[in-house]
């Protein structure tokens, strides 16, 4: 599965020219705006293609993260899928209870993360050890958070609580806590 | 004149607080409360900046502290800040575009006092308790009373439901004035007035063959359709703080409620929907209407393709009741439909309405050619920009599939968030303002041409490198709400943080450029009450 820094990195690139064009369109406009002009209204066919074009755009980022980003018809279809393993997860009184002191997974197992919290709403994050982002999901009390995630390379996470759960939970951190196995 | 007869009496001595009408008067009290309560918002924003660099260089702030100031910070900036601005400015352009008095400059005056002392009560509260369930209100932790004072938290709640009432009266005058008829005036026809204001006219113009002309200009229907997300967004915060309040009262008296009565997934949609009506619909509906406005009074030219702009207020209205699910992409209860429909695609519409707007406005601009760079087309420009940035950041994060990895990260409160309301917002805001002062202050001068250019340069670059900085730190996994005591993200954390101080600056600059203009006795002197009787906007030419 195509890894989360790589998504971040083609996004970080898609931006920063986007940010990069948009300042310098907007230099040239502030520059032309105070300058002699014809007079005449723009036509309306620019409007309009302009329009479509973001029609287009809304539409189509979607799509294309659809599919390029396997996560995301995996979440969508998760009901359906069964993991190769589960893990059982309990929140509460800003605390992580896992199921063992280290989550052992087996390179190109498709795991399934159940957490359940007893109390208040918590994150779940796993992070790598370059403190980067592999995914998250919000754990809310009284209903079902689970997570289906495929590791595919081996490596070591911690886990985070990725929401704020008041200043007791600043701590909410177990450190190496999953490890991705050959 | 010397600095201290300056400082005192004004630039030139040309502002005469006396010679102000009640309706000046009530305008420029409601800007001089949000520039105070914006001057809170930036010190309290640099404090967490430093404390987010090394929570030892935040003067003593503890994480207790921090999060408090995390929960009053955004609060204060839209409620006690960016509300009074634009309602000072609404119920002074409203009737001044319809040519009539303000339905009642009293409640006008109510709206203010209820937001200025609510704004004050829950930051005070927040302050002294450390009350701190941040904005957002996560069920059940703003009842959680094993970390929070059951008493903090309701003053906190209650100054809250103070700043609703208060806008609660904001709605009311403004659609009283809509259609009520003035003394000694002609009889209003109210229905059509009412229809024209929220679209419905335009709406059934597309389907009958005898087309009705539009009673309202443009900017007034934005703000009219603005004001619907605003009433609707006060009915659910209160109910939503009355809910609050009910466990805080029965703790009070003893009596533990338990959270389980309340289910957090339905209320964090109903609480989301409310707030997005603020961060989706308001922000947004009003901005356009801000767009309109200055982009016609600058070149005194007519609006580029006015019908489409019309109806495209009309689309961010409706979209903005059906986008809230955008902020629940991470939550594996949320039905799949709701995330897709609502989150993907109503949010995209967001990029289409929002992208008219800016397209509409630029073309209007663009006809006049050529144009003086003033101040206000410079900051319009500047608001211009701070959305173009700030949108298109947000539609990436309301993606399924990004959004797995961005959800709660910088990338969301710096590029979207931060760059929306300083640069985009607060920007179109500063044009307002500038283009206002003169008419509001019957042609004072401003005391510095100099320092109002420093002020949008270091607004500009600090607004943007802030969201920018903020944002490279969330694409390398930096939590919005987490504190790093291990220096990880330190690099990003300094450059943000010499970007926030940009923005200090900026705000410093025109704090004094102002106060300087108008002198402190002429604003000593907005607060005193106006010797001239009229409901009138502007004093009678002699």
């Amino acid at each position: 599965m195509i890894d989360s820094n790589v998504v971040l990195t083609g996004q970080t690139l898609a931006y920063t020219f986007y940010v990069l064009a948009i300042i310098a369109l907007m230099g040239w406009f502030a520059y032309k705006v105070t300058r002699d002009g014809s007079g005449k209204e723009i036509k309306p066919v620019i409007f309009y293609s302009f329009v479509a074009f973001l029609v287009v755009i809304g539409v189509s980022l979607h799509i294309v993260t659809l599919q390029t980003i396997p996560w995301k018809s995996m979440d969508l279809n998760r009901a359906e899928t069964k993991a190769d393993k589960e893990f059982h997860i309990t929140m509460e009184n800003h605390e992580f209870r896992l199921p063992s002191p280290k989550l052992i997974i087996a390179k190109n197992e498709t795991v399934r993360f159940i957490v359940d919290s007893k109390d208040l709403t918590y994150g779940f994050g796993l992070f790598k050890s370059d403190n980067t982002m592999a995914f998250q999901m919000q754990v809310m009390p009284g209903h079902l958070n689970d997570i289906l995630w495929r590791f595919d390379r081996p490596a070591v996470y911690s886990i985070r609580s990725t929401e704020y759960s008041g200043p007791k939970g600043i701590n909410m951190i177990v450190r190496d806590a999953v490890e991705v196995v050959e | 004149m010397s600095l201290l007869q300056t400082f005192t009496h004004g630039a030139q001595d040309l502002f005469k607080p006396y010679s102000l009408t009640p309706m000046q008067k009530l305008t420029l009290r409601f800007v001089v409360i949000g520039l105070i309560y914006y001057g809170v918002v930036v010190i309290e924003g640099m404090l967490m900046r430093l404390f987010e660099v090394n929570p030892s260089l935040a003067l003593g702030v503890e994480p207790e502290q921090f999060y408090a100031i995390m929960t009053a910070h955004p609060l204060v900036g839209i409620f006690g800040s960016t509300y009074s601005i634009v309602f000072g400015a609404f119920l002074f352009l409203v009737p001044f575009l319809m040519k009539k008095p303000l339905w009642s400059i009293t409640l006008g005056n109510w709206t203010l006092w209820f937001i200025a002392s609510g704004t004050f009560v829950f930051w005070f509260a927040g302050f002294v308790s450390h009350y701190s369930p941040l904005y957002t209100l996560y069920w059940p932790l703003p009842a959680d009373f094993s970390q929070f004072s059951v008493l903090g938290g309701t003053f906190f709640i209650t100054g809250i439901a103070l700043v609703m009432v208060g806008t609660i009266f904001f709605v009311i005058n403004i659609f009283k004035t809509i259609i009520y008829t003035p003394d000694g005036w002609e009889k209003q026809p109210s229905g059509a007035l009412i229809r024209s204001a929220l679209g419905l006219t335009g709406l059934t113009n597309l389907f009958s063959k005898k087309k009705k002309e539009h009673l309202v200009s443009l900017p007034v229907a934005a703000i009219a359709r603005g004001t619907v997300d605003t009433a609707l967004n006060a009915g659910i915060i209160l109910f939503t703080g009355v809910l609050i309040l009910i466990y805080m009262v029965a703790e009070l008296f003893g009596t533990s409620l338990k959270h389980s009565s309340i289910d957090a997934l339905l209320y964090k949609n109903w609480f989301w929907w409310g707030l997005d009506l603020i961060a989706d619909g308001l922000v947004l509906i009003f901005v356009a209407g801000a767009w309109y406005l200055l982009a016609t009074l600058i070149t005194g030219k007519k609006l580029f393709m006015e019908n489409v702009a019309r109806a495209a207020l009309f689309i961010e209205m409706v979209v903005s009741w059906t986008v809230w699910s955008h902020h629940l992409m991470s939550d594996q209860a949320q039905p799949n439909i709701l995330k897709i429909l609502s989150g993907e695609m109503v949010t995209a519409f967001e990029l289409i309405t929002q992208g008219l707007a800016f397209f509409i406005t630029l073309a209007t601009l663009w006809s006049a050619r050529p144009l003086k760079m003033s101040h206000p087309l410079k900051f319009l420009l500047g608001g211009l920009l701070g959305f173009a940035l700030a949108v298109p950041a947000g539609i990436m994060q309301a993606d399924l599939g990004l959004n797995r990895i961005l959800h709660n990260t910088q990338w969301i409160v710096g590029p979207h968030v931060h760059v929306a309301v300083l640069v985009g917002l607060t920007m179109t805001l500063y044009s307002v303002i500038y283009f206002l002062f003169p008419i509001l202050t019957n042609g004072a001068k401003l005391y510095s041409e100099k320092l109002a250019s420093f002020h949008f340069w270091a607004h500009l670059s600090g607004g943007i490198g802030m969201g920018a900085f903020m944002g490279m730190a969330g694409l390398k996994g930096m939590l919005r709400r987490t504190i790093y005591f291990d220096g990880e993200f330190n690099i990003y954390m300094i450059l943000a943080a010499l970007s926030g101080s940009l923005l200090l600056l900026a705000f410093l600059a025109f704090f004094y450029n102002i106060v300087m203009s108008v002198g402190l006795n002429g604003v000593i002197g907005i607060f005193a009450p106006s010797k001239i009787d009229t409901k009138e906007l502007l004093p009678q030419e002699k």
